[in-house]
């Protein structure tokens, strides 16, 4: 996966289809089906952590739009946040661009949801 | 449909596959936390105190795998054919729609899929499907 030409294999189901990707989903989500059933009969992980498994259930449009906006970068560029990393590592520029474009992505995201600043009170009391 | 025989890797993607369910296994069953590497990034730019460490020692982990599976087998050279602008474009798609969505790949795709959310369902459909609708504009309709 640290390979854009094998992602962009993947998601080329027009053209000439190299399914590997559906391999590596499989294998670690058959491995991950295993982990998770044990991990939600825990209470702390074996280290006496908090156990922090998302629970929420909702389709929200952020969710959707989010991941229509990444489907389209993953597309463009052939990597994924994790590969994308990954590649960092074997000292490829062009991996490092994409993780640049993607901290500041991160940034941007960042900047767009942060709290609204309330408006000062007039005579500037302190709260 | 036709399939890609030639650069078809069975093997050593399953074989990949169940090493990253591994890794994501470690640190939920040790750490309790959900291998999401957009959230791992993206909540250790918010600079967190008491959220660094772990954050830091995971993705320090992912950027000297490569140097280490090097040590046993050459690690896979990148074919990478999209331009600089493109991956910049790119990373700024990936980094915020995976920080809209709550996940990527490996949230949602790996995490999400093995604790049977229906919001990683939803996710992971979203995302396969935009991701081949770009790329066959790019390579079937652009080039």
């Amino acid at each position: 996966m640290t390979d854009p030409s094998k992602v962009i294999g993947f998601l080329d189901v027009a053209g000439r289809w190299d399914p590997s990707l559906a391999f590596v989903m499989g294998g670690a989500i058959f491995v991950g089906l295993f982990a998770f059933k044990k991990a939600k009969r825990r209470d702390t992980s074996l280290l006496g952590e908090i156990m922090r498994i998302p629970t929420s259930q909702v389709i929200t449009k952020p969710l959707i739009i989010g991941s229509v906006l990444f489907g389209a970068g993953w597309g463009l560029g052939g990597f994924c946040p994790g590969p994308g990393v990954t590649a960092l590592g074997t000292g490829n520029p062009k991996a490092a661009i994409f993780v640049i474009g993607m901290v500041a992505g991160m940034l941007i995201f960042e900047w767009l949801t942060r709290p609204r600043a309330e408006v000062p009170d007039a005579g500037g009391v302190a709260k | 449909m036709m399939i890609d025989w030639e650069h078809f890797t069975p093997i050593w993607s399953l074989t990949g596959g169940v090493l990253i369910g591994l890794s994501a296994a470690l640190l939920l069953l040790l750490n309790g936390r959900i291998a999401g590497i957009s959230g791992i990034l993206g909540e250790l730019i918010k600079r967190q105190p008491g959220e660094m460490r772990w954050r830091m020692a995971f993705l320090l982990g992912l950027v000297v795998a490569p140097a280490l599976f090097s040590i046993f087998l050459p690690f896979p050279t990148p074919t990478i054919e999209a331009s600089n602008g493109a991956l910049l474009v790119a990373g700024l798609l990936v980094g915020i729609g995976t920080r809209y969505a709550c996940g990527c790949t490996s949230g949602h795709g790996v995490c999400g899929l093995s604790r049977l959310s229906i919001r990683s369902l939803v996710a992971t459909l979203c995302f396969m499907g935009s991701g081949m609708a770009v790329v066959f504009v790019t390579r079937h309709l652009i080039a």
